[in-house]
C-alpha cells in the first residue's frame, strides 16, 4: 500500500517507514502541512497517517481542509492523547480512525485493514500468485473459482509469505509478527497456523516448504 | 439632792400623763398581747360598738380609749405622738395639718374615694353635717327657720325668747368649733351677721356639742348653732323636745377622720382598727349597733358637698389668720 | 472534599444586631430625652401653680397700724391640691422674724420686686419645691421686708413623670419592636443578592468557568469582578494544565513511538535469540509504561469527573456497539470475535466518556486474558436495573481473590506475566459507583468470567 506519513518528528517517522517498508508498503513522508498538502495534489494514496500536533498548525486544519476537498483518502491519526473525549472529537473531524502512541504495527495494520475494507469504494490491491489471488483488505484468499476468507493470522501468515517468496522466515520471526510480545508463544503454534494454510493452498501451485533448523518458504511451483 | 432630782425625774411622767381626760376607757382582755391606744373626740358611748365589733374579730388586742376635745388632742398628740396609736378627731382642719406635718403613717389597701381619704393615710368614716338644734317650745310648728336668714330673722323678731338662750361652739377653745365658723364664714356673709345678731343676744359659748344638748333640753338653750346632729340624733330621750334643722342656704359638713400615728410601735394592729372603721362605716349598716352616720359623697338637697380633705384647710389654722379671725369673731360674738 | 469553611461571623447577624442595636439605643436616647422634657414641662407645671400661690399671698400682705398683717387667701392653698394629696409647707418672714409658718423651710433670697425663685429642696425628708418671693412694704416709719415661701412635695409630679415613663417605655418598646421586624426584613433584603448569587454559582456545573453575567448591586460588584477574575485565572490555569498535559503526553509518547517501531524493525533483522529476546522486553517495556501512564491518566480523570458527575441521556447498545467497533481490529488480531447481545434501546442518564472508559478497560483485560479464537460476548440489559455484561471464555477469576481484584494495583494470579497495570477492574468499579452502580465479577459454571456493570 501507498501510505502519506505526516509526522514532523524525524526520527519517528523515520522508525515509522523502516517498519512498513519492511512489510512491503511504500511510504512518502510530509512534515510539514504544506507539504503534505503538496503530496496530495500529485500523489494518490491509499491511506494517510497523520500526526495531530505538527508545528505550522494542528492536523485538525489539514483533516478540515482535506474533508471539504471532497478527497475520501483515508486518514489515521496519530496522537499522544489517549483520552476518549480527544477520539470523538477527532473522528467528528474527519478521522477514521485513529491510534495512540507508541503504537503496535500490527494494530495499525490491522486498523488500515479495518479502515480500508470500510471503504469499498478503492480499489485494493490484490496480490497474485501461483494460481492464488489474495486481497489482504477483506482477507479473501481465491484459488481458481473457490474463494475463502481467511482468519486474520492465516491471512497475516500468507501475507508475509506470499510478499516474500522463496525467503525463509523462520519460526520465531513469524511468531513476533502473528503474536503480541506479551503472549507466551509456543513453537506449535505456528504449526498449526502453518498446516492451515497449507490445506488452503492444496489446489494452487504454491507450496509451503518446511526447512528444518531454519524456518519456512513459500515456494511456487 | 441626787434623789430628789431622781424622784423628779421619775415623777415627771406621771405629771406629764396627769393628763385631763374627758373619758378613759379599755376594752378588750387585759392579758392581751398587744394594747391599742386611741385618742378620739368621739363619745365613748357613740364608739363602743365599734369597738366592741373590732375586738370580736381581734381577741388579741385589747383597747384603750381616751376621750378628749379637738382642740386638745392637737396640742397632746403634737407633744407626745408615741403615747398613742389612733387618733380620731371631727376637726379635719388639725387633723389634716397633723399628717402634712408628718405625724401619720399611711395604710395600705385600704381603698377610699380620692375625696375620703388624704395621703393614704388620713382615712374619713362618716358625714356629719353641723346643723342648727332647737328647742321645739321656742318655735310654733311650721314656723321653724329652715335658713340662717330665717333664724336670724326669727331672733330678731323675739330677742326676749331668745336673750341669753341662744349658744355656739367658743371657736377659741373647741377645735370643731372653729373649722365650723371658718368654713362658714368663707361661704357667705350670713355667718357673719348671725354672730353679731347672736352677741347681741348674750350668747352663750360652749366648747362641745354634748353642753349645748344637754343645755337645749333643759331648756337653757332655744336654740344651738353648729351643732353635731348626729349627736342628737344618737341621744332618744331627745327626740320629742329637740328638733335638728339643716340649713338650707348652704351646708357645713365634717367627716370625722382617723390616722394611725407615725409614732406607734402597734402599725399592724392600729392599721387594721382603722381599716375596720372604715369598712364598718363604709358597708351595710345597723343602726343600732353603728350610730354614727355613714360616710357619704351626697349629703343633701342642694347638693353640696362635704368639707374637702385639702391643704387649704390649714389656711385658717395660720396663726395670723386665726389672730385675724378670732379677733372678728370676739368682737362679733362677744359684746 | 468540601473542607468545612472557615466562618467567623455571620453578615446576617452583624447586620441585624447592628440595625437592632441602633434602633435599641436610639429608643434609649428618646426615652430619656423625652422624659427630660416632660420632666421639665411637669415641674414648669408645678412651679406655675406654686408662683400663683406665692403671688396670691404676697398681694394679701399689708401693712396696717405700723404691723405687717397677712390675710392668707383660701385659694392660695386650694390651688395647690393634687391627686396624690402632696404636702404643703409655707413661712413667712418679716426681715429676720418668721411671722408663721414652718420655720426650718428652706427658703432661697429672692430679689425685692417680687420675682419668683424657684429652688428644689428636702423637708421633712421629702423633696419638695419652694417658690419664694419678696416685696418691701413701706410702713409709717419703716421700710421692712416681707418674704412669703411656699413649698410642695412633689409625689403627683414623680406620679406624673412615673406616668410618662411608663407611656414613653412602652411605645418606645413598641418602636423598638417595629424596628426588629424591620431590621429583619432590611436583613433579609440585603442578604439576599448574596443568596441569590450563592445559588446561581451552585447550580452551575463543575465546568462552568464562565463569569458571572447576573446583575448584582454596585456594593458587590467588587466581589464578582473578583471572582470573574478569579475564575477566569482558573480558567486559564486549567487550560494550560491541558495544554501543557498534552504537550507533555507528546513529547513524552512521541520519542517512545520512535523507539517501539525501531524495536520492531530491528527484531526482525536480528537472529541471535538473545538479542530477540532483549528487543522483545524493550517492547513490552515501552508498552506496558505506555498502557500504565494512559490507566493513571484515566483514573485521574476519572476520579476528577466522578466527582461532579455531568450526565446525560446514553443509550447503552450504541455505546456498546461503537466501542465493540473500536476494538475489533485489536480482537481480531487474536482472531477473537465481539458480539454484542442487546434487545432494543436501553437509555440511561450517564457519563458516556466514564462508561466508555470503564467498557474499554474491561473488555481489554479480557482481551489480554482469553485464549485466541474464542468469544467476548458484551450484553446489555435494560432492567430491572441497566447493566452491561461481558462474559468470555477465559480461564476465569481465581476465586480466592475474586474480592480483592477490584482494589487498586492488584493483579490476579492468573496475570502474573500479562502487561498493564491492575487498574482496569479499579477503573471499571469506580465508574460504576459513581453511577450509584456496582462491579461484580463472577466465574461461568462452565468456565469464563464474567464482569457485570451495573449502573
Amino acid at each position: 500500500m501507498k501510505f502519506l506519513l505526516v509526522e514532523d518528528n524525524t526520527e519517528l517517522a523515520n522508525a515509522v517507514s523502516a517498519r512498513l517498508q519492511l512489510d512491503g508498503h511504500v511510504i512518502d513522508h510530509a512534515d510539514k502541512i504544506e507539504d503534505a498538502m503538496a503530496f496530495m495534489q500529485t500523489g494518490e494514496y491509499d491511506l494517510i497517517l497523520l500526526d495531530i500536533m505538527l508545528p505550522d498548525g494542528d492536523g485538525r486544519t489539514f483533516l478540515k481542509h482535506h474533508r471539504s476537498g471532497k478527497n475520501d483518502t483515508p486518514v489515521i491519526v496519530l496522537t499522544a492523547r489517549s483520552q476518549v473525549s480527544d477520539r470523538i472529537s477527532l473522528l467528528d473531524l474527519g478521522a477514521d480512525d485513529y491510534m495512540t502512541k507508541p503504537f503496535d504495527h500490527e494494530e495499525l495494520q490491522a486498523r488500515c485493514r479495518a479502515v480500508l475494507r470500510r471503504n469499498a469504494g478503492h480499489a485494493q490491491s490484490v496480490t497474485e500468485l501461483g494460481g492464488v489471488a489474495l486481497d489482504p483488505v477483506a482477507g479473501r484468499l481465491t484459488i481458481g473459482t473457490r474463494a475463502v476468507t481467511l482468519r486474520n493470522r492465516e491471512l497475516r501468515l500468507l501475507e508475509l509469505l506470499i510478499n516474500a517468496p522463496g525467503q525463509i522466515f523462520s519460526k520465531a520471526k513469524l511468531a513476533d509478527r502473528l503474536f503480541s510480545y506479551d503472549e507466551d508463544v509456543s513453537e506449535n503454534a505456528i504449526e498449526v497456523y502453518i498446516g492451515r494454510l497449507r490445506k488452503h493452498l492444496e489446489p494452487s501451485e504454491l507450496r509451503i516448504t518446511t526447512l528444518r533448523g531454519l524456518g519456512y518458504r513459500l515456494d511456487h511451483g | 439632792m441626787r434623789y430628789i432630782i431622781a424622784l423628779m425625774i421619775w415623777l415627771c411622767p406621771l405629771v406629764a400623763t396627769a393628763q385631763e381626760w374627758e373619758d378613759q376607757n379599755a376594752f378588750g382582755p387585759a392579758s392581751a398581747d398587744t394594747t391599742l391606744r386611741v385618742l378620739s373626740s368621739t363619745d365613748t358611748s357613740l364608739f363602743v360598738p365599734i369597738i366592741e365589733d373590732f375586738l370580736q374579730e381581734r381577741p388579741d388586742v385589747s383597747i384603750e380609749y381616751f376621750v378628749t376635745g379637738t382642740a386638745q388632742i392637737d396640742q397632746v398628740f403634737r407633744a407626745a405622738a408615741e403615747d398613742f396609736d389612733v387618733v380620731i378627731s371631727s376637726a379635719m382642719d388639725l387633723q389634716l395639718k397633723l399628717v402634712n406635718d408628718g405625724f401619720s403613717l399611711k395604710v395600705e389597701n385600704l381603698d377610699q374615694p380620692q375625696w375620703a381619704q388624704w395621703r393614704q393615710s388620713l382615712f374619713a368614716f362618716t358625714t356629719e353635717p353641723a346643723t342648727i338644734v332647737i328647742n321645739r317650745e321656742a318655735f310654733v310648728p311650721g314656723a321653724v327657720p329652715q335658713t340662717r336668714q330665717e333664724l336670724i330673722a326669727a331672733m330678731r323678731a323675739r330677742p326676749d325668747v331668745f336673750r341669753g338662750r341662744v349658744g355656739t361652739y367658743d371657736v377659741r377653745e373647741s377645735g370643731l368649733g372653729y373649722l365650723f365658723a371658718t368654713q362658714d364664714a368663707r361661704a357667705s356673709e350670713t355667718f357673719w351677721r348671725l354672730m353679731e345678731v347672736m352677741g347681741g343676744l348674750d350668747a352663750r359659748l360652749y366648747c362641745c356639742s354634748g353642753a349645748m344638748i344637754d343645755d337645749l333640753v333643759a331648756g337653757e338653750l332655744m336654740v344651738a348653732y353648729n351643732v353635731l346632729g348626729s349627736y342628737v340624733a344618737a341621744r332618744e330621750d331627745v327626740a320629742d323636745t329637740l328638733e335638728i334643722v339643716l340649713p338650707s342656704d348652704f351646708p357645713t359638713t365634717m367627716m370625722r377622720t382617723a390616722f394611725v400615728s407615725s409614732r406607734t410601735e402597734v402599725e399592724q394592729e392600729a392599721a387594721a382598727f382603722v381599716r375596720h372603721l372604715v369598712e364598718v362605716q363604709t358597708g351595710p349598716r345597723n343602726p343600732d349597733v353603728f350610730p354614727l352616720p355613714p360616710l357619704s359623697a351626697a349629703v343633701d338637697e342642694t347638693g353640696q358637698a362635704v368639707i374637702s380633705l385639702e391643704p387649704a384647710l390649714m389656711t385658717y389654722l395660720d396663726p395670723l389668720k386665726r389672730k385675724t379671725f378670732i379677733k372678728e369673731w370676739s368682737s362679733a360674738v362677744i359684746q | 472534599m468540601d473542607d468545612a469553611v472557615n466562618v467567623a461571623g455571620s453578615l446576617r447577624a452583624r447586620l441585624a444586631l447592628t440595625l437592632i442595636g441602633g434602633a435599641a439605643a436610639i429608643a434609649l436616647l428618646l426615652f430619656f430625652v423625652v422624659r427630660t422634657y416632660a420632666a421639665q414641662i411637669a415641674q414648669s407645671g408645678q412651679d406655675s401653680i406654686l408662683e400663683a400661690s406665692v403671688t396670691s399671698i404676697l398681694d394679701a400682705v399689708t401693712v396696717r397700724d405700723g404691723d405687717v398683717e397677712v390675710d392668707l387667701p383660701y385659694v392660695a392653698f386650694s390651688m395647690l391640691s393634687t391627686e396624690a394629696d402632696d404636702r404643703v409647707f409655707y413661712a413667712l418672714w418679716q426681715d429676720e422674724t418668721l411671722l408663721s409658718g414652718y420655720e426650718f423651710l428652706p427658703v432661697a433670697d429672692p430679689p425685692d420686686g417680687g420675682d419668683i425663685v424657684l429652688v428644689s429642696a428636702t423637708f421633712d425628708g421629702a423633696p419638695v419645691r419652694v417658690a419664694t418671693a419678696a416685696r418691701i412694704l413701706v410702713g409709717a416709719n419703716a421700710r421692712t421686708r416681707v418674704t412669703v415661701s411656699v413649698a410642695q412635695t412633689q409625689d403627683a409630679l414623680a406620679g406624673t413623670l412615673n406616668k410618662i415613663s411608663r407611656n414613653v417605655g412602652l411605645i418606645g418598646s413598641g418602636f423598638f419592636f417595629l424596628s426588629v421586624l424591620v431590621a429583619s426584613w432590611a436583613t433579609n433584603t440585603t442578604i439576599r443578592p448574596l443568596e441569590r448569587l450563592t445559588h446561581s454559582i451552585t447550580r452551575r456545573g463543575p465546568k462552568d468557568l464562565t463569569p458571572v453575567a447576573r446583575p448584582v448591586p454596585m456594593e458587590m460588584a467588587p466581589l464578582v469582578t473578583s471572582l470573574n477574575s478569579f475564575m477566569a485565572r482558573l480558567d486559564t490555569s486549567l487550560k494550560q494544565s491541558e495544554d501543557f498535559i498534552a504537550e507533555a503526553a507528546h513529547r513524552v509518547r512521541t520519542p517512545l513511538a520512535t523507539v517501539r517501531s525501531h524495536a520492531e524493525a530491528t527484531l526482525q533483522r536480528v537472529d541471535r535469540e538473545d538479542n530477540r529476546q532483549a528487543l522483545r522486553a524493550m517492547v513490552r517495556a515501552i508498552d506496558e509504561s505506555s498502557r500504565a501512564a494512559g490507566q493513571l491518566l484515566d483514573h485521574a480523570m476519572i476520579t476528577f469527573r466522578a466527582d461532579h458527575l455531568e450526565t446525560q441521556p446514553v443509550d447503552l447498545v450504541e455505546l456498546v456497539e461503537d466501542l465493540v467497533t473500536r476494538l475489533t481490529p485489536v480482537a481480531e488480531m487474536k482472531d477473537i470475535a465481539l458480539t454484542v447481545i442487546s434487545a432494543g434501546e436501553a437509555v440511561v442518564e450517564a457519563d458516556a466518556i466514564l462508561l466508555q472508559n470503564a467498557l474499554r478497560n474491561l473488555v481489554e483485560n479480557a482481551l489480554k486474558y482469553v485464549p485466541e479464537e474464542s468469544e467476548i460476548t458484551l450484553e446489555v440489559i435494560a432492567t430491572p436495573r441497566p447493566r452491561i455484561e461481558v462474559w468470555d471464555e477465559g480461564p476465569g477469576f481465581p476465586p480466592d481473590q475474586m474480592q480483592d481484584l477490584a482494589a487498586r494495583f492488584s493483579r490476579g494470579e492468573n496475570a502474573k506475566d500479562t502487561i498493564g497495570s491492575g487498574l482496569g477492574l479499579t477503573i471499571a468499579k469506580d465508574v460504576a459507583m459513581a453511577h450509584g452502580g456496582d462491579l461484580t465479577l463472577t466465574n461461568m459454571p462452565e468456565a469464563g468470567a464474567c464482569v457485570t456493570l451495573l449502573l
